[in-house]
């Protein structure tokens, strides 16, 4: 169960169980679908973005356990930050799951999904929820696929 | 080639009715079960996707490679004549082993799914016109849905549906209703890959025929789990994969009744299907050629010959009341613990129990499965209408082989409990 514990942290568990920012936002002004047809996970991240900066985040959707911990644990991250921030931010993200190399960009609590680097199947649903919210960033409505 | 295979006897089984199946023989047989994964014995519950090999079919290959290969049908040397003596054979081997009338009727394709979509082109491209009706039905497999929606889209056929109840059976009397005059073909499984259903396919045959239609089986999930006969199931096509019979992935047949597949052109033009060729015209080979266009997989068929022979040795009576015994022992110990729900209960299943655990995505009942060493499919299973059906993203599906035992299924549960324990549900 170890190993187990290095994939699904205490955090993890916790986030997909209470996911934060879950719902819908009728403020938000930014929207977008993702969808991951491997496993039907179906999510959409709303956004209230202002001039240059997100002041909101919210996610709707179902999920594995990693892909609601990972949108959850985005949009607490992601609030405050610029546009740029956040791209620079899903770029380190990326970089952590897919382990690649660190940018020097403090990424505080995602390091929990730093374990899905060691199961390239599952990558997918860490990364769902940003690869979406990239998408509402751009007010892109062609809905996010991975596989 | 085109020798009348001899009529297997009436019962093929019936000499060996009463001997036992050894399962744990039988588990000898195939290497990579006795492999350790993740540092505990393999629990390999994903036959459905893909069957593990049994040594005679790795050796089988070996010895086509290592000795006796070269191209098939074309050469008068004895290295190819060998080759192709080979890959006959196991063309052979199989018209006898599903008793087809005739080894012409016998199309090597790469699976199921070619078979299918052969069909689709050949003889529905050709033969039928727009308004003429498909009907399939609730339980496809997307390769059993998407070559027929292509023909619609290429000629303007309609496709007609047939739904199933809650516990994943065909509604027969909707069935009924849904074949009129103008069906001219009613395709479906023999057995569902995503729930495990087995259907009426005898029934199902008859009631097609009694319109005019014709009846094609996807057999992909049917043939491994019983040995059809396409004559007594009374179907015009049955289609199947070698690959989830314990032979080589890249190998399947498209079985069909000899003056249909007479009637159809041939749909990819190439070497090998040809009698003469100018550049003003060309003259189609004979069955079975005529479908098999260019060099094809002849260690894998050969391959695929030699798992029908380790099939053919086995006592079929016993084979199929051993893989019902643990499908049910299995079922028996999910439905045992709280949260679990199964999806598929019809009252004839085979080699499949799809389910649920309230709480937990099947995703990570996956990963957590995994880390036992117990390999399972998460997701839609190729069937998406089959989960929107059921409301549900995706199950999680713990497929069996002939070398399931009793002890896969214990482990099943064990594994299916500490999901439960780890995530707290």
């Amino acid at each position: 169960m170890s190993d187990l514990r290095e994939l699904y942290q205490e955090v993890i568990l916790d986030h997909s169980r209470r996911p934060r920012n879950f719902g819908a936002c009728p403020h938000c002004n930014r929207d977008a679908k993702g969808h991951n047809p491997l496993c039907g996970d179906r999510i959409s991240v709303q956004l209230d973005v202002e001039g240059d900066t997100i002041k909101d985040a919210h996610f709707q959707g179902q999920g594995c356990a990693i892909s609601m911990a990972s949108a959850s644990l985005m949009t607490e991250m992601v609030k405050g930050k610029t546009v740029a921030e956040a791209k620079i931010l899903f770029d380190s993200f990326h970089n952590l799951v897919t382990g690649g190399e660190a940018n020097g960009v403090d990424l505080d609590k995602l390091e929990v999904l730093a374990g899905v680097r060691d199961y390239p199947v599952r990558v997918k649903c860490a990364t769902l929820a940003w690869h979406t919210l990239a998408a509402a960033l751009e007010n892109s409505h062609m809905p996010v696929v991975t596989e | 080639m085109t020798e009348q295979t001899a009529r297997k006897p009436a019962s093929p089984s019936s000499d060996r009715r009463n001997v036992a199946f050894d399962v744990e023989r039988v588990r000898a047989d195939f290497p990579i079960l006795a492999k350790p994964m993740r540092g505990k014995p393999l629990v390999f519950l994903d036959s459905a996707a893909s069957a593990q090999k049994p040594q005679v079919v790795l050796d089988a290959m070996d010895k086509l490679y290592s000795e006796d290969y070269a191209n098939v049908h074309r050469a008068v040397y004895e290295l190819s004549e060998r080759a192709t003596a080979a890959y006959e054979g196991a063309r052979g081997k199989i018209a006898r082993h599903i008793n087809a009338k005739d080894t012409r009727e016998v199309i090597f394709v790469r699976g199921t799914t070619e078979g299918i979509n052969l069909v689709a082109q050949a003889w529905g491209r050709n033969l039928l016109k727009a308004g003429d009706e498909i009907l399939i039905t609730g339980l496809e497999h997307h390769s059993n849905i998407v070559p027929w929606q292509m023909l619609r889209d290429q000629i303007g056929i309609k496709l007609v549906v047939a739904p199933i109840d809650r516990n994943g059976e065909l509604i027969m009397e909707e069935l009924a209703k849904s074949i009129t005059p103008r069906t001219k073909l009613v395709a479906f499984p023999h057995v569902s890959n995503a729930l495990g259903t087995v259907t009426p396919v005898e029934e199902i045959c008859r009631m097609a025929h009694a319109v005019g239609a014709l009846a094609l089986v996807d057999g992909a999930q049917g043939a491994p789990h019983f040995r059809p006969d396409v004559q007594t199931l009374g179907c015009d096509f049955y289609a199947f994969s070698g690959h989830k019979l314990y032979g080589p992935t890249g190998t399947g047949v498209l079985w069909g009744r000899a003056e249909l597949l007479e009637e159809m052109p041939p749909w990819q033009g190439g070497g090998d299907m040809i009698r003469s060729v100018t550049f003003e015209k060309t003259e189609y080979n004979d069955l079975p050629y005529k479908f098999e266009a260019g060099t094809p997989a002849i260690a894998d068929a050969v391959g695929f010959g030699a798992a029908i022979d380790y099939l053919d040795g086995l006592p079929w009576d016993a084979v199929e009341a051993h893989e019902n015994d643990v499908l049910l022992h299995g079922t028996a110990l999910l439905k045992d613990i709280p949260g679990v729900r199964i999806i598929g209960e019809a009252r004839r299943k085979a080699g499949v129990i799809s389910f649920m655990i309230e709480g937990v995505h099947p995703h990570d009942i996956g990963t957590v499965l995994d880390m036992e060493g117990i390999a399972i499919r998460t997701g839609h299973h190729c069937a998406q209408p089959v989960m929107d059906f059921f409301e549900v993203p995706a199950t999680a599906r713990a497929s069996l082989g002939l070398y399931t035992n009793r002890a896969d299924m214990e482990a099943l549960a064990r594994g299916v409990r500490k999901v439960k324990e780890f995530f707290r549900v």
